[in-house]
């Protein structure tokens, strides 16, 4: 649907310079494409805001190597600065507590927060050999608790048997002292979908939260949200506090600049990536992949490596 | 909506100046950028306020109507009622990506239905979502409507086909099919999704009757390409947008009028069955330029 800012940027760049260094005018119209590419990609404006003025300040005066083209070469140095941004690839969950270790999982409704609980379930008991309970502490949204009882039939993880009219928080206290009896490894905590400006539930995933002491606070999000990533991303971090990110659906064709915004504005790693419906769609976080889906482009960082 | 307060502020803090430069145009395009126009929206706006108006005094004040008058001439077109027809059963199929709302909304107007003393049915056609037949079960005892479902994992044409005949012959006034969300760039589900429509036609040729595509008011510029595809394969009638009471404008909205010129009908404020309301498209834009209700 949208040229590649690599296109773009050969078209205004290439013509305009000759071999050499980047000039000030050069880099200020490259900017530009690339702006415009990064808001198309959903990238939230105040992020791209200060990510340019940090590209802009190693472009300059960068020198173009032989073998690419000017625009080949803003491109590299665009993507090198936003995978430095999204950060280092698999930055695993960090379990090193004594069990049971608590995860807790938080987001806007519908977000993908009770597939992703049984997704990294199933994952843990599957591939390290832990053994994961899971409860459902959504109370509000019809048959959820239902929905994260069926995940676990599915992938063989323990649910905590449902117990009609309890609140978050006394289920949040069941889990606990039932993963200790139990002699769970970890025990993930599912909430229920809640508005990042809604006070009242925010309160209430931070009383569970004092409740469990999680290792973990995992932000759900959709890897197709807009600009609203920022104030969503920042709410939870200051409201409950989050320890990293998982962004859903990666598997739709989504340009993915939600990824650079949550990042950018919460400093937070994305842990893991959301790729279907169904239970095994969860990867490890690739950085080059996000930036290169978030600039539409093919292989000009390879090109660029090799010369 | 309530998401108009971070705009507010920015728009009047331009306006000690009081001139319609470029500094001012620049912070107005910030807000409509962040409000999820897209681009090249936003662009077409920002020149449509300016134009004949660059560089004359104006209050800050009139410059927010002004925007969200450009903002309103392309939404009001497209600002249509819902209304459910005479055709009995009246075939109401409502399609969307994952998450989107699809089975709350369901629930919304299933309940106003009811209320205005239809006899509703809903077809439980997400077979696929674990706990998606007993969600909309429990809005169906909540609305008083009849779900007809099969266990998770039938095939939802077949549902569909049923759910249709069931309808028929019981007398329903309206049938709502549920489905489950998809991606509209998976081809497969795509392609099951053509199905539906298909069988329900077998039964009736005029059905499905309106076909609602269900977007989410915090997705970005992929809300475009949702209205693209799903109206290429299932035929959408009109739009719903949900979760417009946080803090997402919902601005692609009028990158999607402008280009589709599907008739919006309602939005989603809330997760209760009564936070559902007729599309307002001046309302809407106003909230987007900042101005408050
Ligand atoms: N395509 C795709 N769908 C996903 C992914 N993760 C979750 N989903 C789907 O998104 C929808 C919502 O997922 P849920 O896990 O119920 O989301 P939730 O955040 O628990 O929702 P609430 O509890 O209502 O707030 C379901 O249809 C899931 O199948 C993903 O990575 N890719
Ligand atoms: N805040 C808010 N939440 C909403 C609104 N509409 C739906 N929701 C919530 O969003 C979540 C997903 O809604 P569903 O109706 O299950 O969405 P769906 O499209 O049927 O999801 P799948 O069938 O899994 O694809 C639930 O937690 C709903 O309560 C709305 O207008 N505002
Ligand atoms: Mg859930
Ligand atoms: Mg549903």
């Amino acid at each position: 649907m949208f040229d590649t800012l690599q296109e773009r940027l050969s078209g205004i760049l290439d013509k305009l310079t000759g071999r050499g260094a980047l000039s000030e005018a050069d880099v200020d119209t490259a900017m530009r494409e690339v702006r415009r590419a990064l808001l198309e990609a959903d990238v939230a404006l105040d992020v791209v805001r200060g990510f340019i003025d940090k590209v802009k300040e190693r472009a300059v005066g960068a020198e173009v190597v032989k073998s690419v083209t000017p625009g080949q070469m803003v491109v590299k140095i665009v993507h090198d600065a936003m995978v430095e941004i999204l950060g280092s690839e698999g930055s695993a969950l960090n379990l090193r507590a004594s069990p049971p270790v608590p995860i807790l999982m938080v987001g806007l409704q519908g977000s993908g927060k009770t597939t992703t609980t049984a997704k990294i379930a199933k994952r843990l008991q599957e591939r390290e050999k832990r053994k994961v309970l899971m409860a459902s502490l959504d109370t509000r949204r019809p048959a959820a608790q239902e929905q994260l009882a069926i995940l676990g039939t599915q992938t063989g993880v323990e649910t905590l048997p449902i117990i009609k009219g309890q609140t978050p928080i006394e289920i949040a206290k069941r889990a606990m002292s039932e993963a200790r009896r139990g002699g769970f490894d970890v025990v993930m905590l599912d909430t229920a979908g809640r508005l990042h400006i809604d006070e009242e539930l925010l309160a209430e995933a931070a009383a569970v939260r004092d409740i469990a002491k999680p290792n973990e606070t995992l932000l759900v999000a959709d890897a197709l949200t807009g600009q609203d990533a920022v104030n969503l991303a920042k709410s939870f971090d200051e409201k409950i506090g989050i320890t990293g990110i998982v962004l859903t659906r990666i598997d739709g064709d989504g340009r993915g600049g939600a990824a650079l915004s949550m990042r950018g504005v919460t400093g937070k790693p994305i842990k893991l990536m959301g790729t279907g419906e169904k239970l095994d769609g969860l990867e490890d976080f690739h950085p080059q992949r996000i930036a290169g889906r978030i600039l539409g482009m093919g292989d000009v960082v390879s090109l660029v490596e090799k010369a | 909506a309530k998401s108009s307060r971070s705009l507010t502020g920015s728009i009047s803090a331009i306006f000690t100046k009081r001139k319609l430069d470029q500094a001012t145009l620049e912070e107005l395009e910030d807000a409509l950028i962040q409000a999820d126009l897209g681009v090249e929206t936003t662009g077409r706006i920002i020149q449509a306020v300016s134009a004949g108006r660059y560089d004359k005094e104006i209050e800050p004040e009139e410059v927010k109507s002004i925007l969200a008058g450009e903002v309103a001439k392309v939404l009001k077109p497209v600002e249509v009622p819902f209304n459910f027809g005479t055709q009995k059963p009246f075939v109401v199929l409502v399609v969307g990506v994952n998450g989107a709302g699809k089975t709350t909304t369901i629930g919304k107007l299933g309940a106003i239905a009811a209320r205005e003393g239809h006899s509703v049915v809903l077809a439980a056609c997400d077979t696929f979502r674990a706990a998606a037949i007993e969600q909309l079960t429990v809005w169906g005892t909540r609305i008083g409507a009849k779900v007809i479902s099969r266990p998770t994992g039938a095939d939802a044409a077949g549902l569909a086909f049923d759910a249709m005949k069931e309808a028929k012959a019981d007398g329903a006034d309206i049938l709502f099919i549920d489905t489950a969300g998809r991606l509209q760039n998976k081809a497969n589900l795509m392609a099951e999704l053509d199905k539906v429509v298909r069988v329900i036609k077998k039964q009736d040729e005029t059905a499905p009757h309106a076909v609602l595509l269900v977007l989410d008011a915090t997705t970005g510029q992929n809300a475009i390409s949702q209205a693209d595809v799903f109206t290429k394969v299932a035929g959408v009638t009109g739009l719903i947008m949900t979760k417009l009471d946080g803090t997402a404008r919902g601005g692609i909205l009028v990158a999607i009028a402008e280009r589709f010129k599907l008739p919006i009908h309602a939005v989603g404020v809330g997760e209760q069955i009564e936070d559902l309301q007729p599309f307002d498209a001046e309302a809407f834009s106003r909230a987007i330029a900042g101005l408050a209700e």
